[in-house]
């Protein structure tokens, strides 16, 4: 079975360091989940496993190949795959297009890519969509239209950046076990969410990168457990010194269902929780380098002015 | 010694003007992310203007040279601004490249107009002083030009830096939105950028007809562009100091190139390639860049038609031909074989920009290669136009391979060095006729038919364009097509799919220089005689522009845009008209960008809505407005989006 292993990844963007030294894996038969707060670096690790980003410093391995150099498209021969988070849908494409042009790529894999096309739209359920233009369908739908590209390569690790964003409550129930479905057919799924909810249930190991280190890697409940994860959260609103008194004296399951981060207040607090705006497609990926840089670290949504 | 001082001391004074165009191209583009293709056309017009005060109207020299570079330059770099490039900004670098031509093109027109050739004389500034350093004589005028020179550098370098219009138009182009939170004004900073971008060309124009008198003309101060590309190319396009650097760096290769280089022929074209060889250094040397994520911009295509109306068009088309045949003239069927000839080559730009959205000015020197080829063997052989194309292919190869990483406009400039190259130092080679030769041509001998009358040709030209056509057709459709577009959408997710986007490019270059060289082949044939002066790199702009108008997404704009060339070329007295026709189309691309084609179609598909001012337009709107309320799909919609897209800025948040 697959297996992934990224090795003391550093990423710097000039002054900035986006992922500092940072080790996780993932293995076929789960769903590993990666999380953290705005601008920990999330993304910037996927890219670096997909070969869009080269690393500063540390390695990637794939079933014990050392990939840190191959090209992108070579890596997805090798069977990696991954969704954006920042739609990257074939726009002038029709939906269905999209998925064949991923099944047409991997010809010597399947000899039907025309049957392969249709049997992902229809288990992705997109049958609705399907000759309609990639960027006329609401986000939440383009987003499974990449998940659609990305199985049509039939891949062995699936890279998955925040694909529930856009997606009704019921849609994300069905899509965690979707979820469930992929690694149990011995794929590696790794996926960076911001619904909480969603990654308590399907994960089975979760890492937790802070400012572009890795604070804590385990099963979800001792993730929760973890006091440097709490104060990861917590700090992003408040200041990172003084969140002592906010800290909760009983610890919370998190509530099914919704965006529920870590139980860091009561349930009813959403504004305490980690900036997840509220518009479906999280965070936008911080702009490309310009004038004095990027904040460091900062979320977005927070003292932009 | 001397000698080396002498060139020493030319090529300062050359790079000094350079200089100076250079950090006006630097300065618009700095600021509006517009690259001002235009820029040594406005100098050339601004050097005829003077010499109109000066010379005609009987100004001093120092009077008209004030009121062009403070007045008539400003002002029109202004309007220039607030009638064109302001529509345009938020469009791809493929239409924005394509609006500049047309401002390019149209300035040579007006120019011509105005000032009919002849002999336009100007003289020194200081004539008859100067000082002489050991046995090097420096002219005032040379003096002038350095001090010129140094005081744009430091006046410009002191204005982006200390005040606080300078510092706002360093931003504007960072975050547009933001500025104008900040109680800037965008469309201020871009107009000033705009017109002081065009009053520096102006005094560089001015210095060079000035400094070499015989400079006077049209075309080759226009071509001062390659230049000042290669120049603002050194400072990667935003750095002021390195562009000076550069500029000076090229002026003394020129110096040194015409004072030490051979004469022989063949070594003139070498030193004509100087600027475009340097451009393509600098190009080549250009940071790598990465491969951009975060956009879903799908650009609003034509309906492919089915292949049944793709039979009936193809028939109509030939119909047409064999009725033209029979009601014009010797000279029109002539006429109408080399706009179809030129509909080839149109064609050849249909999947290269129309679906991979690369924006080549090469087209026309993969013509010429097909052409020479042709005439070269001096066959009349089917096999002499294969082997042209196939020729042509490899040069398309040769564009590709070396750009492989450059992308939306850097590509773009890599290809005019490429067809500046071609020009100066393989076409003007004297084996092939020659600066201004030519060499004669035979007619095809093919199936046993000797294609001896323009009729036989039209018709042939025809056949061939409708069986190119179809297949760009089913290219379309076919898993090709949709990996084109694929990369061009996204070239990041086409990776992570398996697609090697470089492969395909290299491929889609070729092809499209094939088809290009199969057209150059037939032209050849047609025109019993072809020289380098048919090919010039100067000639793919208006292909391009017209290409695009017309309708860079279709088989049917492509031969509208063969037809338009035809007659920009052979009807002088129309050019007025087509300019106009142009320049409002080429202006229309923000919001229609699939071209005078497209738009019918639009028309056709959607009577109400066109009217309206509706149809693929109203889609490309409609996911604009969407990108809006959505941060998950910046981008924009047009059909030749390089890569700069909108998206690189970051949404404000409110
Ligand atoms: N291309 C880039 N240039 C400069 N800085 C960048 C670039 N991409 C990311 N960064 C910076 O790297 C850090 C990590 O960004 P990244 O997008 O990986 O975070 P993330 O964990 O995916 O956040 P989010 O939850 O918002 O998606 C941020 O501080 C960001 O500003
Ligand atoms: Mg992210």
């Amino acid at each position: 079975m697959t297996r992934l292993d990224v090795k003391e990844v550093t990423v710097r963007f000039g002054g900035v360091t986006a992922v500092d030294k940072a080790t996780i894996s993932a293995e076929g038969g789960q769903v590993t989940a990666l999380i953290g707060p705005n601008g920990a670096g999330k993304t910037t690790l996927f890219n670096v496993v997909t070969g869009l980003q080269k690393p500063t410093g540390g390695r990637v391995f794939l079933d014990g190949h050392d990939i840190t150099h191959t090209p992108t498209h070579r890596r997805a021969r090798h069977g990696i795959a991954r969704t954006f988070q920042r739609l990257e849908a074939f726009g002038s494409l029709t939906v269905e297009e999209n998925i064949r042009v991923a099944a047409d790529a991997v010809r010597a894999k399947n000899a039907k890519p025309a049957k392969v096309t249709r049997g992902l739209i229809e288990r992705i359920g997109l049958e609705r969509y399907a000759d309609a233009r990639a960027d006329s369908v609401p986000t939440g739908v383009a987003r499974l239209v990449e998940l659609a590209r990305a199985l049509a390569i039939d891949p062995e690790l699936l890279l998955l950046d925040e694909p529930s964003s856009g997606l009704s409550e019921a849609e994300t129930e069905s899509f965690g076990e979707l979820l469930r479905d992929l690694a149990s057919q011995g794929r590696a799924v790794l996926i960076v969410e911001h619904d909480m909810g969603l990654i308590m249930r399907v994960s089975d190991v979760i890492h937790v990168l802070d400012r572009g280190r890795l604070i804590a890697s385990g099963t979800p409940a001792e993730v929760q457990a973890d006091p440097l994860v709490r104060k990861a959260y917590l700090g992003e609103e408040d200041e990172p010194e003084d969140d002592e008194e906010h800290e909760p004296d009983a610890e919370h399951e998190p509530d099914d269902g919704h965006t529920l981060v870590l139980p860091a207040a009561g349930p009813d607090d959403a504004a305490a929780l980690p900036p997840t705006p509220p518009v479906p497609p999280a965070s936008p990926v911080p702009p490309l380098p310009k004038g004095p840089g990027p904040e460091s670290g900062e979320p977005a949504s927070g003292g932009w002015f | 010694m001397n000698v080396f001082l002498t060139y020493t001391v030319l090529g300062l004074v050359i790079g000094a003007s350079y200089a100076i165009a250079a950090s006006g191209l630097v300065l618009t583009y700095a600021t509006t992310r517009i690259f001002n293709v235009a820029h040594g056309a406005t100098a050339m017009v601004m050097a005829f203007v003077y010499w109109e005060l000066a010379y005609n109207q009987g100004l001093s020299n120092w009077l008209s040279v004030l009121i062009v570079v403070f007045g008539v330059a400003p002002l029109f770099g202004a309007l220039l601004e607030r009638w064109v490039i302001r529509r345009v900004a938020d469009s791809g670098v493929g239409v924005t490249l394509v609006v500049t031509c047309a401002v390019l093109v149209g300035l040579i027109g007006a120019a011509e107009k105005i000032w009919p050739p002849g002999v336009h004389q100007v003289q020194q500034f200081f004539a008859g002083h100067g000082l002489t350093v050991g046995m090097v004589r420096i002219t005032g005028n040379d003096l002038l030009t350095v001090a010129l020179a140094v005081v744009v550098g430091a006046v410009l370098w002191a204005f982006l830096k200390f005040t606080r219009l300078g510092v706002a138009m360093r931003a504007a182009v960072d975050d547009k939105e933001l500025l104008a939170l900040h109680g800037g004004r965008p469309h201020l900073m871009s107009s000033i950028a705009w017109a002081m971008g065009s009053a520096l060309a102006a005094l560089a124009g001015i210095l060079l007809v000035c400094s070499q008198p015989s400079e006077l003309n049209y075309i080759s101060l226009t071509l001062l562009v390659v230049n000042s590309y290669a120049a603002a190319m050194a400072g990667r396009l935003t750095s002021l100091p390195r562009t000076f650097i550069g500029a000076l760096v090229l002026g003394l290769l020129n110096a040194y190139a015409s004072g030490y280089l051979w004469t022989g022929p063949g070594w003139t074209g070498f030193r004509e390639a100087i600027p475009a060889i340097f451009l393509l250094l600098m190009l080549l040397l250009m940071p790598q860049a990465q491969l951009r994520v975060g956009r879903l911009a799908g650009v609003a295509g034509v309906r492919t038609p089915e292949m049944r109306r793709v039979g009936l068009a193809s028939a109509l088309l030939l119909l047409a031909v064999v009725f033209g045949n029979s009601v014009f003239s010797e000279v029109n069927v002539n006429r109408m074989a080399l706009g179809l000839c030129f509909a080839i080559l149109a064609l050849s730009l249909v999947p290269l920009t129309g679906f991979s959205g690369y924006v080549s000015l090469a087209q026309f020197s993969f013509f010429g290669v097909g052409a020479l080829t042709v005439a070269k063997m001096h066959s009349s052989a089917p096999t002499a136009v294969l082997a042209g194309a196939l020729l042509a292919a490899l040069a398309g190869i040769l564009v590709a391979l070396p750009s492989l990483r450059l992308q939306g406009l850097y590509l773009a400039l890599s290809t005019i060095a490429f067809a500046q190259i071609m020009d100066t130092m393989v076409f003007q080679n004297p084996s092939l006729g020659g600066f201004g030769g030519s060499l004669t041509t035979k007619r095809l001998d093919m199936f046993g038919y000797r294609f001896t009358s323009d009729k036989a040709y039209a018709i042939l030209a025809a056949a061939v364009f409708c069986v190119l056509g179809a297949g760009v057709i089913l290219l379309r459709k076919g898993r090709y097509g949709r990996v084109l577009i694929a990369l061009r959408d996204s070239p990041a997710a086409c990776a992570t799919l398996g697609l090697n986007p470089r492969l395909a490019r290299v491929a889609v270059f070729a092809g499209s220089a094939a088809v290009a060289g199969l057209g150059g082949g037939l032209y050849a044939g047609l025109q019993n005689q072809v020289g380098s002066t048919n090919f010039q790199f100067f000639n793919s702009l208006p292909l391009l522009l017209i290409v695009v108008c017309a309708g860079v997404t279709s088989v049917s704009g492509a031969l509208l845009g063969g037809m338009l060339l035809m007659a920009l070329n052979s009807y002088p007295s129309t050019q007025a008209y087509l300019f106009l026709i142009l320049a409002v189309a080429a202006v229309g691309l923000g919001k229609q960008p699939n071209g005078i084609t497209g738009w019918l179609f639009s028309l056709r598909d959607n009577p109400l809505g066109a009217r309206l001012g509706l149809g693929s337009a109203g889609i490309a709107r409609g996911i604009a407005t969407r990108s809006v309320a959505d941060p998950g799909r910046a981008g924009k919609s047009s059909a030749i989006d390089g890569s700069v897209s909108v998206g690189e800025n970051a949404e404000v948040e409110a």
